[in-house]
């Protein structure tokens, strides 16, 4: 690894990785909530169009292919909002005539050569120039700081949109922000992940958070996590695999992701052994509802004809008889590793409440 | 002549005070593009009353309904909200929408607290976070709502009639003077049916004024003031639920019939249903 952090371009391929891996799962949340998993993807294919111009006419191919994005992304947004026509097929005219574009204006540079275009399409981590990072770093702070003010609004407006409307959240003006926000996430990632494996960044390590988080604030800062270990790890692996390191960063995504998804299969299937569910139960308890409330641990216990109920999803879960909460044992370190996924945000992941405050026994 | 019950409709000849009328329609027509799907519809709900706006399926209530929210175009008539032309009310989380939702999203993960306190979003400053106050309101929220312990819950893992508490909370996080409720009973069992009518009871308790889209009364009949039937884009009947009670023969809001008594309005010749109204609810998302 030192090695690695003494050659220059190591160096500068490891920053754009580690800020391509913090930004790109932070916008790709909002992407996977709208169900538009695959927009970035289209975005790439209009920014190569962009790189081309970049390279014939001699601009830095990274501004073109930015304006080029953003330029797609606005009139995408305003498609589908406006969108009389078939909004898929207007996606599908304008991504692949951003790539077709994009090819053939490459051919007619002087550096278009098929190893150049490789570099484009999948990654290098040769090419990150000391004046791209800059901009990189540029960019991925103002990506970052739009996306953490804006949080809350982009995802009212993702999770319902015609609520967001009736109450004033002004819905097209978000809506084109994150679209401007994606298509510059694709180009802050262009150099090291490549403008066809782009939307893999964005969208795989939250498909992995979404397997294990409780929460959307837990799922945020899962796929952070998950993004920065494939994006850095990837930079870093690609050197001594002599790979691209786009694809390397995308199958170790995937691969976190497979790893995610048995961990978390084992999970359910240790805590649905361990958990009993109070017998049918249409009454809620509550505040008012008249039976005795014991606060226990992370959650409540109510004492309803001598059982302990605890609520969880949603329903409630048998805790035990009145005075006696029952021990749970097992499982306890497979939902201690895997569960404790968001615990942080919110006031206890419910699934984690029978196994993690078992052990006092008595509850008074 | 227009329909008016006799109790809480205010008479041409008596202005209302300002401040005791929530919603003002004349003679309101909503629809999409060119063809309104309600045509003519007269209606003030005022300040602490509690109204059902009934009728089949594609008789345009939720065409009504979106059309006082500012979701769809208004194409004739007029719009009083709080006093101020509906165009042009800014503070629009005064109107608590509950949509009909028969799940939430369940494409990424969020918690009970989390939905209810985009409701919160309204209230508080663009750049702003929610402070502690507006986490107060959303935890009582989810409290009148009978789900505070389960506040940090994934919803998509919570019953359909819990969810429809959510969005219910998720209104009241936003502090609205009118609850405009669409279907809250639909797609949910008769168990939780009550428990929903009795979280809407401890909302009448506190005096929010409350107008519901159903196409059954059910379990919430108890809680009403008064009654509006919609049918084939129009008000057909608006009085009080003993009145209703007397008319409902006539007034027959049954699924399938278009008959109506000499009383109420006659069948406009303008076609007032067609596909539109069914496309709306197909395009829900």
């Amino acid at each position: 690894m030192i090695d690695l952090l003494s050659i220059d371009f190591m160096q500068r391929a490891l920053i754009a990785a580690l800020l391509v891996g913090t930004v790109a799962p932070m916008v790709g949340i909002f992407l996977v909530q709208r169900r538009l998993s695959l927009i970035g993807d289209g975005m790439g294919h209009v920014a190569l169009a962009g790189v081309a111009i970049g390279l014939v006419t001699g601009v830095a191919p990274v501004w073109t292919a930015l304006v080029a994005a953003v330029v797609a992304a606005v009139v995408i947004e305003l498609l589908r909002t406006r969108g009389r026509t078939n909004g898929d097929v207007a996606l599908a005219v304008i991504f692949y005539g951003g790539i077709a574009a994009g090819v053939v204006i490459i051919s007619k540079s002087p550096d278009g050569t098929p190893a150049n275009l490789m570099k484009y399409l999948f990654g290098s981590i040769l090419t990150t120039t000391s004046s791209d990072l800059y901009l990189f770093a540029g960019l991925a702070v103002l990506i970052a700081a739009t996306t953490w003010a804006l949080r809350p609004r982009l995802f009212a407006v993702a999770n319902d949109e015609e609520y967001a409307r009736a109450v004033g959240i002004p819905v097209l003006p978000l809506n084109i922000v994150l679209a401007v926000l994606t298509a510059t996430t694709v180009v802050v990632a262009m150099r090291v992940v490549g403008l066809l494996l782009i939307s893999a960044l964005m969208i795989v390590p939250n498909a992995a958070s979404q397997l294990i988080a409780r929460s959307f604030s837990g799922a945020l800062r899962w796929a952070i996590a998950f993004g920065l270990v494939s994006a850095v790890g990837g930079v870093a692996l690609s050197y001594p695999l002599n790979t691209p390191s786009g694809g390397t960063i995308v199958l170790l995504a995937v691969g976190l992701f497979i790893v995610t998804a048995v961990a978390a299969t084992v999970r359910t299937q240790l805590s649905r052994r361990r958990h009993d569910i109070a017998e049918t139960h249409p009454h809620e308890h509550g505040i008012e509802c008249g039976h005795e409330a014991i606060p226990h641990g992370d959650h409540v216990d109510y004492v309803h004809d001598g059982h302990l109920h605890a609520a969880h999803e949603s329903h409630y879960d048998e805790h035990g008889h009145e005075g006696v909460h029952s021990d749970t044992t097992g499982g306890a370190g497979a939902a201690g590793t895997v569960g404790a996924a968001d615990t942080a945000g919110t006031v206890g992941a419910a699934d984690t409440a029978g196994t993690t405050s078992t052990t006092t026994g008595t509850a008074r | 002549m227009l329909m008016s019950a006799p109790r809480t409709s205010p008479d041409a000849g008596l202005p209302a005070a300002a401040s005791d009328v929530v919603i003002d329609l004349r003679r309101a027509s909503f629809g999409y593009g060119e063809r309104p799907t309600v045509t003519d519809a007269t209606l003030t709900v005022r300040r602490g009353e509690i109204v059902a706006v009934v009728g089949p399926n594609g008789s345009g209530k939720s065409t009504l309904m979106k059309g006082i929210l500012g979701l769809n175009e208004r194409t004739d008539g007029t719009l009083t909200l709080f006093g101020v032309p509906g165009d042009e009310l800014r503070d629009r989380a005064r109107l608590g929408y509950v949509p009909q939702r028969h799940t939430l999203s369940t494409s990424v993960r969020a918690t009970a607290e989390e939905i209810v306190s985009t409701g919160r979003l309204p209230r508080i400053g663009w750049l702003g976070r929610l402070r502690a106050t507006d986490r107060q309101i959303v935890a009582r929220s989810l409290d009148v709502v009978g789900l505070a312990d389960r506040a940090a819950t994934e919803v998509s893992t919570l019953s359909g009639g819990q969810q429809r508490r959510v969005l219910i909370a998720r209104a009241l996080a936003g502090q609205p003077d009118v609850l405009i409720m669409d279907e809250p009973t639909a797609g949910v069992d008769a168990a939780n049916q009550h428990v929903l009518a009795d979280v809407l009871e401890r909302l009448v308790e506190r005096g929010v004024t409350m107008v519901i889209v159903t196409h059954e009364l059910g379990a919430l009949e108890r809680l009403l003031t008064r009654i509006v039937v919609v049918d084939g884009g129009r008000i057909r009947f608006d009085g009080t639920p003993e009145r209703y009670a007397a008319q409902r023969g006539a007034v027959h809001h049954d699924h399938d019939s278009h008959h109506h008594d000499d009383e109420l309005r006659p069948h406009p010749s303008g076609v007032t249903v067609g596909p539109l109204d069914v496309r709306h609810d197909g395009r829900r998302r």
